[in-house]
């Protein structure tokens, strides 16, 4: 069936490792989920389980492909700029546990929707708040759905189909002529199109099991490769050390600032080299502060390295902001806090995950750093062929001196991969199809329907959101995935989160308030990064294919207006607060409408849990969501 | 429906009344904030510093930039006891409320 110069062309050791993470994700998905058929059997049977294994399922849900390959890749190609994304997905895991989790957890309110319908009393506002799952939910399929193109087209890049008769899935050259390799598309609709079959089929619950053994793939995953390249080349600090800023090239960054006292440390040898391509940044600024991510917009402006400092810093915050404050409105994360049995195991869990999410996020960095030095030919790449794709392909370079050790290495890197697309496309789209399936469908379109009928439902949700974020997938390829997943917590972040935030901590909300606080903010934020996500597309494919770019009015804007183009790229420093003073002032306006039992609802969120203020809470009014 | 009836006990804290949930938000938010302010402080302090001192935090320790290292490794372990403090005093600030509003019986 396949030809056979198709298979003698992938390294065995790679293909082994990452057929077996697929067939064991999938495997295990389907045991657990004939033991757990509702979603209330799925929070149950959470509560059985171990602070430990827990804490490692709400990680192995939280690591996406964009902290596994991602991030590596942007700090490759981005230096110092790309180490605020790992900080910051750790730090918006406090800010969660500071502000929101607690009080959810106690609401039991086990989704955003959940939530919005039980604060408020109010249905509408239901079907108002499902509408940001799906967007966000769009936003952070996308990168999973290039991880998992990227992965693919590495795997079988060596391949030839032309001459074959699979010759129209081979990659085509602007002129339409055939090349050896894997395409792109192919390896996001193949991978696409198994999970949405997985969950159609009822596998991929979102099971504490299979979420706690996707962590520690990933884990293995990342550190094993790394403590060996480390181990052959030169540990983390010499790494960043032999970007020696001394050898500054002139026109750099700080040249007005006097000499340079930062030389590297006498006892730090530098680490071995090759020569940086021609496209890649030089050493002062990948390694400095204000790099080429938040000086895109200024460079392209033209203004000088000192003019556009204040736009960086801009960038910067506006970058901070979104990430911390999105991580709380990510519609599959809140969920894991009810798999405790009580309030102290739940904050003993978060502790946990607080150490396992950051031990993770100190590798991938490392990742880039040796990829800088030691693949800088990744920086000529486009798309799939870029620094996306240094996680997996780095290791490979040690089969020059070590036989297939490499292959071995870059094999267990490529079956992290997997499990991180999958797990967290599977946990997203189950959200999505939930959200379509019981909202959208049950209760909007069709509410007399049968259990049957919404069961049936959920399965054509499945296919159809499935196949959207498939074709969303495909269109990306062009932008990268660490920064796409951040454009999806800008989103949470000027609606969700500012939703949760006031709700739980100002009485004085109404529906009104934050209905529109929430819109706004969030469309705005939406309508700004689709603006410039698609903008970027456009240029890039244009100066990949030598054509003239059908969106170079929107691309002269941003030339003529670079705070125009930070603000839109990064709305969360004005997004936030538009929202938060839209939900005061029309609160304000329609104070009224407060729902009367609105300090129960206060008591219920933030008395403690032994009070049993709940129940009482339950027995009056009927359960808060659901 | 917003006034509740009957506690049974009298010198209980009464945990319907306007004065426990008013005292019980401004204790959890005083904490919540405090350990917000104490990571806002370095998260948002880190890149005036950057801003500001160019030079001092380009300096080489093990050969990272003095930065690179603040952000790229030490400040996990800040985030972590952080919330290891937070997550203590969360426990104790919740027992002290049940202990206020159960009265001293179980004692």
């Amino acid at each position: 069936m396949i030809p056979l110069p198709f298979l003698a062309a992938v390294d065995s050791w790679i293909v082994t490792f990452s057929a077996i993470t697929v067939i064991v994700t999938i495997w295990m998905g389907f045991r657990s989920a004939k033991t757990s058929k509702t979603a209330s059997d799925f929070f149950v049977a959470g509560r059985s389980v171990s602070v430990g294994w827990n804490a490692s399922a709400i990680s192995g849900e939280y690591l996406s492909a964009a902290s596994f390959m991602g991030i590596a890749g942007m700090v490759m190609s981005s230096g110092y700029d790309a180490l605020w994304y790992p900080v910051c997905y750790a730090c918006g895991y406090l800010f969660l546990l500071l502000f929101i989790a607690g009080p959810l957890r106690r609401f039991g309110a086990y989704t955003i929707p959940d939530f919005a319908e039980g604060r408020f009393d109010s249905p509408i506002f239901r079907k108002i708040a499902v509408v940001f799952v799906l967007f966000i939910g769009f936003f952070y399929t996308m990168p999973q759905m290039k991880g998992a193109g990227v992965t693919l087209s590495y795997i079988f890049q060596d391949v030839d189909l032309r001459g074959t008769f699979l010759e129209f899935l081979a990659p085509h050259n602007i002129a339409g002529e055939a090349l050896q390799g894997f395409p792109y598309w192919a390896g996001v609709v193949l991978v696409g199109a198994i999970i949405i079959l997985n969950v159609a089929l009822g596998g991929m619950k979102g099971i504490t099991l299979v979420q706690a053994f996707q962590y520690w793939i990933k884990m293995f995953a990342i550190s094993v490769p790394i403590f060996v390249l480390m181990a052959v080349y030169g540990h983390y600090g010499r790494q960043v050390g032999s970007n020696n800023v001394a050898q500054m090239p002139p026109g750099a960054l700080y040249q007005n600032m006097g000499a340079p006292t930062n030389t590297v440390a006498p006892f730090i040898t530098e680490a071995e080299r090759k020569t940086l391509s021609a496209k890649a940044p030089s050493d002062s600024v990948w390694i400095s502060p204000f790099g080429p991510l938040t000086t895109k917009a200024t460079t392209k402006a033209k203004l000088s390295a000192e003019d556009a400092r204040p736009y960086s810093l801009l960038y910067t915050y506006s970058l901070i902001i979104a990430i911390v404050c999105g991580t709380a409105g990510l519609p599959h994360i809140l969920v894991r806090f009810y798999t405790n049995p009580d309030g102290v195991a739940a904050k003993r869990t978060t502790m946990w995950v607080m150490i396992l999410i950051g031990i993770f996020y100190v590798f991938p960095p490392i990742m880039g750093a040796l990829g800088r030095n030691l693949l800088p030919e990744l920086y000529n790449g486009i798309g799939a062929k870029g620094t996306d794709k240094v996680v997996l392909e780095l290791p490979r370079i040690l089969n020059e001196k070590y036989g297939v050790l490499g292959s071995i290495l870059s094999g267990i890197t490529c079956a992290g991969a997997f499990a991180a697309f999958m797990s967290t496309f599977s946990g997203l789209l189950v959200s999505m199809t939930g959200a379509v399936a019981h909202d959208v469908y049950g209760r909007i379109l069709k509410p007399s329907s049968t259990p049957e009928q919404r069961m049936k439902m959920f399965k054509f949700a499945a296919i159809g959101v499935g196949s959207i974020a498939v074709l969303l997938g495909t269109l990306v390829e062009k932008l990268e995935i660490n920064f796409m997943v951040g454009q999806a917590f800008a989103i949470a972040a000027a609606s969700y989160f500012p939703l949760l935030f006031m709700s739980v901590w100002w009485r004085g909300l109404t529906m009104k308030g934050a209905a529109i606080g929430m819109l706004s903010g969030g469309l705005l934020a939406l309508a700004g990064i689709t603006l410039t996500s698609i903008s970027d597309i456009a240029l890039k494919t244009s100066a990949a294919n030598g054509t003239t770019n059908s969106l170079q009015g929107l691309e002269d804007f941003w030339i003529a207006h670079p705070l125009a183009r930070i603000l839109c790229e990064q709305p969360a420093i004005w997004a936030v607060p538009l929202a938060i003073i839209l939900m005061i002032v029309v609160s304000k306006a329609t104070a009224k409408d407060v729902p009367s039992d609105i300090r129960m609802k206060m008591l219920v969120l933030h008395a403690p849990e032994k009070l049993g203020l709940k129940q009482e809470y339950i027995q009056e009014h009927g359960p808060a969501g659901h | 429906m917003s006034s509740p009836s009957g506690e049974k006990s009298g010198d209980k804290i009464d945990i319907h009344s306007e004065s426990f949930l008013h005292s019980l938000m401004r204790k959890q938010l005083k904490l919540s904030i405090a350990c917000a302010a104490t990571f806002m402080v370095a998260l948002l302090g880190l890149p005036l510093l950057n801003y500001f001192f160019p030079e001092f935090m380009a300096k080489r320790i093990f050969g990272f930039t003095l930065s690179w290292f603040i952000l790229g490794i030490a400040f996990f372990p800040y985030v972590w006891i952080i919330s290891y403090y937070f997550i203590r005093n969360s426990i104790a600030l919740e027992d002290e409320e049940v202990k206020s509003a159960k009265g001293d019986e179980k004692q």
